[in-house]
């Protein structure tokens, strides 16, 4: 039988069952804590620390806490919100993200986290790294410039057998993710669609499809990012 | 002793520029100069990016005429994926030409109340305290909301088709993403006083007819200020009508002889060749039958109104006809009457734009086209300051590995120069010092061209202006500085 568990997220109170993570917890109770490297529904890997909240005191990312009775969670304060902000404005000074020439515009999720967060100029430096573009396959094209190495194509792409289709290459600050060619050679159009829709940013592109979605009806022109989930009006009831 | 005069900025221009006017011993202009300091890099740095990234990567080149990049690179990526303008689909073609016209009727509205007019009705040799668009708000209220007002439709129209009014992504490889809101059509066609397309066919003829009677009272000026003979370049329509979006390239020299004979433009490179001089980053363009020294040509709307031999509507036609006639039906050589050829045109995109919204075709039909792959592409257009080249080559990858851009104001360079120099040589030959009206009439030559130097508005007469006399060995003599 599922053992309902009560936390307290911002001062509401919140019910989930016993195995569920902190960040799905709070979406179903219509706590908005932003994530880039998350699927909702595959095992977390608490790659990209952007839902870093407060639980009991204590700095952890929610997509890998299991919530526990009781539990006191903090996600809204200035030290989050600086921390967050720190970690994107990252993302963008590490790679080169040339919003206005990508057509992941509009439907991107960093991009929309940035606006959300009304993020303009990082904090830090621009990197500018000379990066490539892989444009060999025939379906996709991987582009390094964007790649924030968040690892969903990595767990959620996989051929028949399980196998993963994108892998890591490299390592250290080289370290990049690419299509594994023997694997990916027998991907079809579905399997290479899913791989485009689930970078959460411009990183993986499909061939000669770009920008057929108006200005207006692409995904974040009118909802900005997380807005679903915190307009929830029905938290669940104590 | 020899002197250096430097005019930087020149203002009221797109971007910056500099000029720069040598004296000998007695003072005698022996050589003027327009040096372009801006480099911009886009032809690199579009080369290993996806192809069809560049209608929307390249038109960041400018503010103010984006449009142009984004339909010029989509030209070029319809010939990649297999569309030619022939077999592109009716509502893909209208939806773009709206948008074209849309940007030429705003970028126009733009030069002529904002940039051009400040010089017409204050004098060149107006203080600069006047000499701008603040300073015309408040003495002519009227044409000056009528100017921002009419800027205003113009790049709503391109909002209802490109999805933005500046950079925009409605253009797309093989067409377009979407066609006319019947909303949008309504709103540009019945609209509430004065934001509906009529009204705008009204006030382009108005803004005309105020340019006329202002010729009249100032003919010795508009008819001699920077007038000087040379060829003129354009695309026209294949029966020689004025066709801003597509056509076949045509030259003609200061007679009205023809001398590039309504080419296909995707030879382009068999006539035009491109110069290279160590003091601009700005190429100079020439017809190659014509050789360098003789080959440079004009482009913009006088050019076009040279070249043409009629235009496909009503009103714009009638004062085409009136054009005409002032030259004999010749070609018009004189620098200012680009005011007028620019105003002629700001009525006929008016009037196209009433047509444009009028078809069925742009509510709806086929969206996107595509057809044997090519890995060469070229494509042309007329942009509000004339006619612009977008050439690019792909590999098997869909990577771009070459582009060509040659645009409007490249054109223009040596042209712009000539200008320069005559002027030089007019108002400040035998002189020992720069008087404001010598400066500001540098300024006027180079802004009757519409100059796009960079990507985005600068100044409205606000620029800071440093004047640099310099002798032979680049000793500073003197300097002023206006702001
Ligand atoms: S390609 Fe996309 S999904 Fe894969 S790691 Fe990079 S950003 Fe994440």
């Amino acid at each position: 039988m599922n053992q309902i568990i009560k936390i307290e997220i911002d001062g509401q109170v919140c019910m989930g069952q016993k195995g569920q993570y902190l960040v799905d917890v709070a979406r179903e109770n219509g706590i908005y804590i932003p994530t880039l490297c998350n699927i909702i529904g595959m095992k977390p890997r608490g790659a990209c620390r952007l839902c870093t909240v407060r639980v009991n005191g204590k700095l952890m990312t929610s997509c890998t806490t299991p919530i526990s009775n009781g539990m006191q969670v903090e996600t809204k304060s200035e030290e989050l919100d600086n921390l967050r902000n720190g970690i994107i404005e990252l993302m963008f000074a590490e790679g080169n993200h040339f919003c206005p020439a990508c057509e992941k515009s509009g439907n991107c999720e960093l991009q929309a986290l940035a606006y959300r967060f009304r993020i303009s100029v990082p904090r830090f430096p621009f990197q500018f790294p000379q990066r490539d573009i892989e444009a060999g396959h025939p379906l996709l094209i991987k582009d390094h410039n964007r790649c924030i190495l968040c690892k969903r194509c990595i767990r959620a792409i996989k051929d028949e057998s399980g196998k993963s289709i994108f892998a890591f290459t490299k390592r250290g600050p080289k370290v990049g993710i690419s299509i594994d060619t023997t694997l990916s050679a027998k991907m079809d159009k579905t399997l290479a669609q899913k791989a485009v829709e689930i970078c959460p940013v411009g990183a993986i592109l499909p061939r000669a499809q770009a920008f057929r979605s108006p200005i207006g009806t692409r995904k974040y022109d009118k909802t900005p990012i997380g807005e679903e989930e915190s307009s929830k009006k029905d938290p669940v009831a104590l | 002793m020899t002197k250096k005069i430097t005019i930087e900025p020149v203002t009221r221009v797109e971007g910056h520029g500099k000029v720069t006017v040598h004296l000998d011993e007695k003072g005698n202009v022996t050589q003027s100069r327009l040096h372009i300091v801006e480099f911009r890099g886009f032809e690199r740095f579009i080369q290993g990016r996806p192809f069809w990234e560049a209608p929307v990567l390249v038109q960041r080149l400018c503010g103010i005429c984006p449009v142009s990049h984004h339909l010029a690179a989509s030209k070029a990526m319809d010939a990649i994926v297999g569309v030619t303008p022939e077999t592109i689909s009716p509502t893909a073609e209208k939806m773009r030409r709206l948008m074209h016209y849309g940007q030429i009727f705003q970028s126009h509205a733009l030069h002529f109340f904002h940039l051009a007019s400040p010089d017409l009705l204050f004098g060149i040799d107006a203080e600069p305290a006047r000499r701008n668009v603040i300073a015309l708000a408040m003495e002519n209220k009227e044409l000056a909301s009528q100017g921002i007002l009419m800027r205003q439709f113009g790049q709503e129209v391109i909002e209802a088709t490109a999805g933005k009014k500046i950079h925009g992504t409605g253009a797309i490889p093989g067409g377009i993403n979407k066609a006319l809101d019947p909303q949008d059509k309504d709103r540009f066609l019945n609209g509430a006083d004065p934001l509906n397309a009529a009204k705008m066919v009204d006030w382009a003829e108005d803004a005309l007819n105020f340019f006329l009677d202002y010729h009249k009272k100032n003919k010795e000026f508009i008819d001699n200020f920077a007038a000087f003979p040379s060829n003129h370049l354009s695309i026209v329509r294949k029966d020689g009508a004025l066709d801003l979006y597509h056509g076949v390239l045509r030259a003609v020299d200061t007679a009205g002889n023809k001398i590039l004979h309504d080419i296909d433009y995707n030879t382009y490179l068999d006539f035009i060749g491109e110069e290279v001089k160590s003091w601009s980053y700005m190429k100079f363009p020439f017809l190659k039958n014509k050789g360098k020294k003789e080959g440079w040509y004009r482009v913009g709307p006088l050019a076009r109104l040279n070249t043409a031999d009629f235009i496909p509507s009503p009103r714009a036609q009638k004062a085409f006809e009136a054009y005409k006639a002032y030259t004999n039906g010749k070609p018009n050589n004189m620098s200012m009457h680009m005011h007028w050829a620019r105003l002629i045109e700001t009525l006929h995109a008016a009037e196209m734009i009433e047509t444009l919204l009028q078809d069925p075709e742009i509510l709806e039909g086929e969206l996107i086209r595509e057809g044997k792959r090519q890995s060469e592409g070229i494509g042309l257009l007329e942009a509000p300051r004339g006619t612009l080249f977008h050439h690019y080559q792909v590999d098997d990858n869909d990577l771009i590995s070459m582009a060509n851009l040659i645009v409007s104001t490249t054109n223009n360079n040596e042209p712009m120069n000539q200008a320069v120099h005559l002027v030089a040589k007019e108002y400040l030959e035998g002189q020992k010092e720069i008087t404001e009206a010598m400066l500001n009439a540098v300024e006027v030559a180079i802004r009757a061209y519409d100059p796009c130097l960079s990507c985005a508005t600068h100044a409205m007469g606000k620029m800071p202006l440093k004047v640099t006399l310099l002798d032979a060995s680049d000793k500073m003599l003197d300097e002023k500085l206006k702001n």
